[in-house]
């Protein structure tokens, strides 16, 4: 038994470990005879090179990852001090996912996600103090400490949570989409979910509707490797996320989702797709989580080596880093500014997390109903 | 032999229909397949074929007829050759203006479920104390009065709109949203695919940006498949978000026993959801209420699941004519006075329990009937009200005994009424089976007005 886990670990290591594929390659790849001439255009798009950001685009990307894993490592940490209790899914290793896609909104779009959302909450400019309050449960946080970390919401920032049930999510951020097309308020909803989540049922009940109605979303498929402890290849007949869409006509790209670059771009055309009415798209966001499913996952699924290589040659926020300091000529000083001033924000939010009283007990009654 | 053609049942619930047209006449030959009527029910047109060959030799029953029971012999045909003298010889029903009889002597029919239209005691429809004295009552069915409903709610507010299977170029599996298409357009009349888990959650979605679906289950035996959305979702993130994040939707549709449909299309889910804090349940069994509390439904900030009756959409009862008719969502109706014995009901069980009522009477003793209307929240003081007064109380539901509403009125007046109770409370549910097809299983499934006279007289020890 034990052998063969581990050999199943170790074959599940070589065919994931992998280095994301280029988005040409991928692009290539996805380009057969029979597709519809909307998923040729996309595919060729994908083709093109990754452009560049602009430096300030760059500092931009390298703060808000770099709040994101601070933000992580802190909870993590008080997690083991027993300060966060339950389940607490961290994002590190994928910031540049939901940065990326950030980059390429406009004020008004909405974002929902699954359970592994802190990351995504920071992005949409929701407050760190309110978010880590809520792991702490206590009433500062952004659910009155009701909701925990799973359950966070903020209609001001356009996030509509934090949903604990795999795949529910993206019926709701469809849902979400319809309601953008009945107002005709020219907004889209991002709708993020897990390669797990992607063998759901009612994900593709989502995108059957959301193309029949030219709804204005975009499934972002946050492609980590594992459902859990389940690898890819174990878990899903067809691995290549972008081709999900492909029996409902809805174009799909592979991106490397440790660039936030290549990120940015792909969000970009996604979202003018959505925006101008030709309905749904599928991203397919090549990713990895450094860490284990959640705090109580040992990870022992994949070889540590595995997880070396990711961060080493792969991680999002080295690679933006390295760019600052060779093509900007950013200095070692001014990145050290910024690790200081995200590294005042965590702290100051887990000072305020950890010393925020915990919910009045009348809050037990509240909010059921309306 | 001469055949008779007897009045086809076009739908599980059937009783009755409007012959509307010949389109053969008498001396007409017939063959096999040919369309020799049309007939009308309240769901749709139907052609009638004749499955035998002949002459038409008689039309029993002229074009335009109305409520021709189903199983009425409507023509005869003759084989051809047959002395046409012999048709006379046939026999000859009359057509029956109230269906209840022929159907009762169809083996097919759960019959205290299938009280016809207007055959509701006049009780049952006291006009809410609300109804200024004066008010124009007017007839119609339950269905109608759901359609109305939303109607009104759609022209009064933009953010309502529906959806479902079949809800508009259909016009309603059930043809509760006919007419909604023409009116309102297709952009709030949506017709979904069959996917009830992915529309309940699109429905969600859309309902947490503050527009107010109406997501209609063709039956809620289907919602089971959307229920994660219903519960997890649509109850339960306006506490997971602090307060932020409401979720103004309707879940509606017929709900418990049609008729010969058998086990999975035959459930009633009342007991299910109103376990679930986060939710309002809602059971109608008048068209006035069906109106009132589907608009105050459609209002309310928070998921209601309103929980309609396959059967009881043919039913008329009287409607106040007012503009605006809403029925606060919470509180139950008396719907009939009395001083021995409570009988508490909601939506069919209605039927059982106000047609117990008068047997009851017959033997001296009154009872006292309290339509619930609303399951969650549950109108416990109304209920406890009439038992202070009765000392008595039969609770009676088409659903399971096991967790189901009487055992929540039980324990409820356990906690509220114990030093009122005369008697221990008595339920009369559903069989713990799943529904049988046979006809007369599902006879026995069912809950039946004898049970309920019986369990009252067992407490009235009379």
């Amino acid at each position: 038994m034990a052998l063969a886990a581990r050999k199943a670990s170790e074959a599940g290591a070589a065919t994931e470990s992998a280095q994301p594929k280029k988005t040409s390659a991928a692009a290539k790849k996805q380009a057969t005879p029979k597709k519809p001439a909307a998923l040729k255009a996309a595919n060729r798009k994908a083709m093109e090179a990754v452009p560049p950001l602009t430096k300030e685009q760059e500092l931009h990307a390298y703060r808000e990852m770099l709040l994101i894993r601070r933000f992580e490592e802190k909870a993590g940490q008080m997690y083991g001090m027993g300060l966060i209790g339950g389940f607490c899914h961290l994002y590190i290793g994928q910031e540049a996912v939901v940065v990326g896609m950030q980059m390429a909104t406009r004020e008004g779009d909405q974002v929902i996600t699954g359970y592994r959302d802190h990351g995504h909450m920071l992005a949409c400019g929701m407050d760190a103090n309110g978010v880590m309050a809520e792991l702490t449960g206590r009433r500062g946080g952004y659910s009155k400490g009701k909701g925990g970390s799973m359950h966070m919401f903020s209609k001001e920032k356009h996030f509509y949570g934090g949903h604990g049930i795999v795949g529910a999510q993206v019926s709701l951020g469809t849902g979400i989409a319809f309601a953008n097309r009945y107002r005709k308020n020219g907004a889209v909803c991002l709708t993020y979910f897990g390669d797990g989540a992607a063998n759901q049922g009612q994900v593709y009940e989502s995108f059957n509707m959301a193309e029949l109605w030219k709804l204005p979303v975009v499934f972002v498929i946050e492609n980590n490797k594992y459902a859990m402890g389940t690898s890819v290849s174990r878990a899903s007949a067809q691995t290549d996320f972008s081709k999900r869409g492909t029996s409902f006509n809805i174009p799909g790209e592979q991106v490397d989702g440790m660039d936030v670059r290549a990120v940015k771009a792909a969000g970009e055309r996604a979202i003018e797709w959505a925006r101008s009415g030709k309905g749904p798209y599928i991203l397919e966001m090549q990713t990895y989580r450094y860490r284990g499913h959640s705090m109580s996952d040992p990870a022992k699924y994949r070889s540590k080596d595995e997880v070396q290589r990711m961060r080493e040659e792969h991680d999002p926020i080295e690679q933006v880093r390295r760019r600052l300091l060779t093509d900007w000529k950013v200095s070692e000083d001014e990145l050290k500014a910024i690790d200081a001033k995200v590294r005042e924000i965590v702290n100051q939010s887990a000072e305020f997390a950890t010393n925020d009283p915990e919910p009045d007990p009348s809050e037990l009654w509240t909010d059921v109903l309306l | 032999m001469p055949i008779d053609v007897l009045m086809p049942a076009l739908s599980p619930t059937m009783e009755s229909g409007k012959l509307s047209k010949w389109l053969k006449k008498e001396g007409d030959p017939i063959k096999s397949g040919d369309v020799i009527a049309e007939i009308e029910t309240d769901k749709a047109t139907m052609e009638v074929e004749a499955v035998d060959e002949g002459i038409l030799a008689k039309i029993l029953i002229p074009d335009g007829t109305e409520e021709v029971a189903v199983n009425t012999p409507i023509a005869i045909i003759a084989a051809e050759g047959e002395d046409a003298s012999a048709v006379s010889a046939a026999p000859k029903a009359a057509p029956a203006p109230k269906a209840v009889e022929a159907v009762a002597a169809a083996p097919a029919v759960a019959v205290e479920a299938k009280a016809p239209a207007g055959a509701a005691p006049a009780r049952a429809s006291e006009p809410e104390p609300e109804v200024p004295a004066g008010t124009e009552m007017v007839s119609m069915t339950v269905r109608e009065a759901l359609r109305d409903a939303m109607a009104e709610e759609m022209r009064r507010d933009p953010s309502v709109f529906v959806m479902g299977e079949e809800v508009a170029e259909y016009q309603g599996a059930y043809k509760v949203t006919q007419g909604l298409l023409q009116e309102f357009g297709a952009d709030r009349v949506i017709d979904t695919p069959i996917t009830e888990h992915g529309f309940a959650g699109l429905g969600v979605g859309a309902a947490f940006t503050g527009l107010r679906p109406i997501v209609e289950f063709m039956t809620f035996n289907f919602a089971m498949q959307a229920i994660d959305q219903i519960i997890n979702s649509a109850a339960k993130t306006l506490y997971m978000s602090g307060g932020q994040l409401g979720c103004p939707i309707v879940f509606r549709g017929p709900n418990g026993a049609a008729a010969r449909v058998a086990a999975q299309h035959s459930q009633d889910y009342a007991a299910w959801y109103s376990h679930i804090p986060g939710l309002k349940v809602v059971a109608p069994y008048t068209a006035a209420d069906a109106k009132g509390l589907l608009k105050a439904a459609i209002r309310d900030p928070n998921p209601v699941i309103f929980l309609e009756n396959e059967i009881l959409y043919g039913h008329a009862f009287e409607v106040p004519k007012l503009d605006d008719y809403v029925v606060p969502i919470g509180k139950a109706r008396v719907a009939r006075a009395g001083r021995d014995v409570t009988i508490v009901a909601y939506s069919i069980g209605m039927t059982y329990a106000l047609k117990a009522a008068e047997e009851l009477a017959k033997d001296g003793i009154e009872a006292e009937v309290v339509d619930l209307r609303t399951i969650r929240p549950m109108d416990i003081e109304t209920i406890v009200a009439s038992v202070r007064k009765t000392g008595r109380c039969v609770t009676v539901e088409e659903g399971w005994g096991q967790s189901g509403v009487g055992a929540e009125i039980a324990a409820r007046l356990m906690e509220h009424a114990f030093d009122y109770l005369d008697a221990p409370v008595t339920r009369v549910s559903g069989k713990d089976v799943p529904m049988p097809y046979a006809a007369n299983l599902e006879k026995l499934a069912l809950p039946s007005v004898a049970e309920v006279v019986a369990a009252a007289k067992a407490i009235a020890y009379a």
